[in-house]
């Protein structure tokens, strides 16, 4: 016959086990729930305060292949470096949202903004935001011409704009449009003017 | 017009490795190329890649077995079987068929008997120099040195050609990778004359080859539209030369080796300034590019490539003669395709892409960059077409309205889109998406000939045009 007091010793012991594993589980579903959240975590813009602005942001529609001037407020530091960044971030921030209208791959972002004198600016994208993007001349332009034109039309002076993925020159966004040039942002308004039109 | 070369100046590049076999196959309807695969120490070759530009051609697999349609008529092949059935009789491989991915491949030592059972015509297959000739294609040649000071070999064709040539010292090559070139009556010519006293021809590769043996540097000039080709030493000593108004590509970081080896490749390079090529045809992505994924099976580049060739076909059909730059799977730089457009003389470029976002067709002309001021007489690389814009817009629009005439769905941009921007004849970017969001329908022979007809009409139309602005 069993000791009884060996009974009770098993039956605590099945018990903390038990008890054990239902903690472990529950700390690895948290974990989990944390990662998903920071993966899905949209950029993180630096929290700007002061009045705000109305803007023009050059918003790419796939659903015809336009794009389309749209007016909105948002706060803008003083420095003109710094409105470009946040505009390019107002930016992504509809286009990583749940309804955007032209979809970027997760973790797409803009990097930096450099204003170089005389009117160049370079955008620096970060490598998710090429490695996502969607391939094709159409879609890849939209893009582009998104970036330059919302930078452009807000911040006076800029005549040039050099897109960078990583801070290094890249051929091309998906395999189509070209990164190897400087876009005259002359020229590339009569790209926009076409694209305004639609289909 | 007799237009004067130096030879070295036509060399191109092609990235295709020169280890890797390839097949040629010429024929009335088209001359291209495929790549080779090593089984098991057997070549083989997709059957359906051979048989696509030739005819009306659809497969589909069941489990090992893989049904092939050529023209209305069915064969049928079963994996690792030797034994076939084509239009219904027995037929023997003489290496068992494979299928890989949904890819039939036969062995390549089956070619010259399992070919005329599907095509229902003769074929002619030197299976150890990879060429294959499809009914009576060949095209033949004479050469004859003239007893003239200096002396000139003159080679006449039957047909226009348009070889890749290099130099070495002591010789001239003339690669011949697009032509059905069969050798003379003995493969090794002797001629009186100490300049240029021998002249040989090889086949190797899919590619025919012929060398010319020279005491003295040559050269070689086109005449009689491609039909002859004079080899001679240049009145004066040769150096570098770049025609007037060409641009300069970039110089790469790593400079190339100065004389590129003439491998089968697709791209055919031409003397610059001299024109066999109505349209360059440039069916963009291959190799180890394969542009947009447009579904998980289907590669832009291999719609591009298909949506090429029907082009080609329409604009032939329409006395457009048409130089086709990619014509099989492989790599090409945006250099070596606006070098070999540029090297062609043709009257205008259509690069060919493929989407599956949105429907119809945009046409796109260049957003040519700022331009570098070009060292006379030179042009700026980057900004080469911007004298041309003005026809690439005509032809943009004139290819719209015939599309527009067939119902599709048409659009006019300007993109940053290379190489348009680096091209000296009007260039224009087709990029086909499919109608009514039906993605698979690019691929689909209907669609894609609807809009080849439109463009190569839309091209037609404005033929006088281009011609104008070209000379």
């Amino acid at each position: 016959m069993i000791p009884r007091h060996l009974i009770i010793g098993i039956v605590v012991m099945v018990v903390v086990a038990l008890g054990m594993s239902f903690y472990v589980l529950r700390m690895r579903g948290n974990a989990g729930r944390a990662e998903t959240t920071a993966a899905s975590a949209q950029p993180v813009a630096p929290p700007v305060s002061g009045p705000t602005e109305q803007v023009a942001l050059y918003v790419a529609y796939d659903e015809d292949g336009s794009l389309r001037a749209q007016s909105t407020r948002i706060p803008l530091p003083a420095g003109r470096q710094e409105r470009g960044e946040e505009l390019l971030r107002a930016l992504l921030n509809i286009y990583l949202s749940n309804s955007s209208p032209h979809v970027l791959g997760p973790g797409s972002e803009v990097r930096d903004v450099y204003l170089v004198d005389p009117g160049l600016a370079v955008i620096d994208l970060n490598g998710a935001f090429a490695q996502g993007h969607r391939s094709g001349v159409l879609v890849e332009e939209l893009t582009v011409a998104s970036l330059v034109e919302t930078l452009s039309a807000n911040i006076p002076g800029i005549t040039r704009v050099r897109i960078l993925v990583e801070g290094k020159e890249r051929d091309s966004l998906a395999g189509h449009v070209d990164l190897t040039n400087f876009y005259d942002t002359a020229a590339m308004g009569q790209a926009v003017r076409q694209l305004q039109a639609g289909q | 017009m007799l237009i004067a070369v130096v030879a070295s100046a036509c060399t191109l590049l092609s990235s295709s490795s020169p280890d890797e076999k390839h097949i040629s196959i010429y024929s009335s309807v088209a001359n291209y190329s495929l790549s080779i695969s090593q089984h098991k120490g057997t070549d083989y070759v997709g059957l359906l890649e051979l048989l696509e530009p030739l005819g009306t051609v659809s497969a589909r697999t069941n489990k090992d077995r893989w049904r092939i349609r050529y023209n209305g008529s069915d064969s049928e092949f079963i994996a690792s079987k030797a034994h076939a059935s084509i239009r219904g009789s027995d037929f023997a491989l003489t290496a068992v068929f494979l299928l890989e991915n949904g890819r039939g491949l036969v062995p390549l030592s089956s070619l010259s008997t399992l070919l005329p059972r599907i095509l229902g015509g003769p074929v002619t297959f030197n299976q150890t120099a990879g060429r294959l000739f499809i009914g009576n294609v060949a095209v033949h040649f004479t050469a004859q040195v003239s007893q003239t000071t200096p002396p000139k070999l003159v080679m006449n064709f039957t047909s226009p050609v348009n070889p890749t040539i290099s130099t070495e010292p002591g010789k001239l090559r003339m690669v011949f990778t697009h032509e059905p070139l069969v050798a003379p009556g003995s493969r090794a010519l002797t001629f009186e004359s100490k300049m240029i006293p021998s002249a040989s021809f090889q086949e190797s590769n899919g590619a025919a080859e012929v060398v010319v043996s020279g005491t003295v540097p040559l050269m070689a000039s086109f005449s009689n539209d491609g039909r002859t080709i004079t080899i001679s030493p240049p009145q004066t000593v040769p150096t570098q030369v770049q025609s007037q108004g060409q641009p300069i590509p970039p110089m790469p970081s790593n400079p190339p080796a100065p004389v590129a080896p003439a491998v089968p490749g697709s791209v055919a390079a031409v003397a610059p300034g001299t024109r066999h090529y109505f349209v360059v045809v440039d069916a963009s992505h291959g190799g180890d590019e394969r542009g947009a994924a447009l579904t998980d099976q289907m590669a832009e580049k291999d719609v591009t490539l298909a949506f090429a060739r029907r082009l080609r076909q329409e604009l032939d059909a329409r006395d457009l003669p048409t130089l086709l730059l990619r014509d099989a799977d492989v790599t090409l730089t945006l250099d070596q395709r606006a070098s070999a457009a540029n090297s062609s003389g043709a009257a205008i470029y259509i690069s060919v892409h493929a989407t599956s976002q949105g429907t119809g067709v945009c046409l796109y002309t260049a957003l040519t960059p700022p331009a570098e001021q070009g060292q006379p007489p030179f042009l700026d690389w980057d900004s080469a077409q911007t004298s041309f814009l003005t026809t690439s817009r005509a032809a943009a629009i004139g290819v719209a309205a015939e599309l527009r005439s067939k119902q599709i769905p048409v659009r006019i941009l300007v993109a940053p889109l290379r190489p348009l921007n680096n091209l000296i004849t009007a260039a224009i970017a087709v990029e086909v998406a499919p109608p009514a969001n039906d993605v698979t329908q690019l691929n689909a022979e209907p669609y894609q000939s609807l809009i080849a007809n439109a463009v190569a009409l839309g091209v037609a139309d404005i033929r006088g045009q281009l011609q104008a602005a070209g000379k």
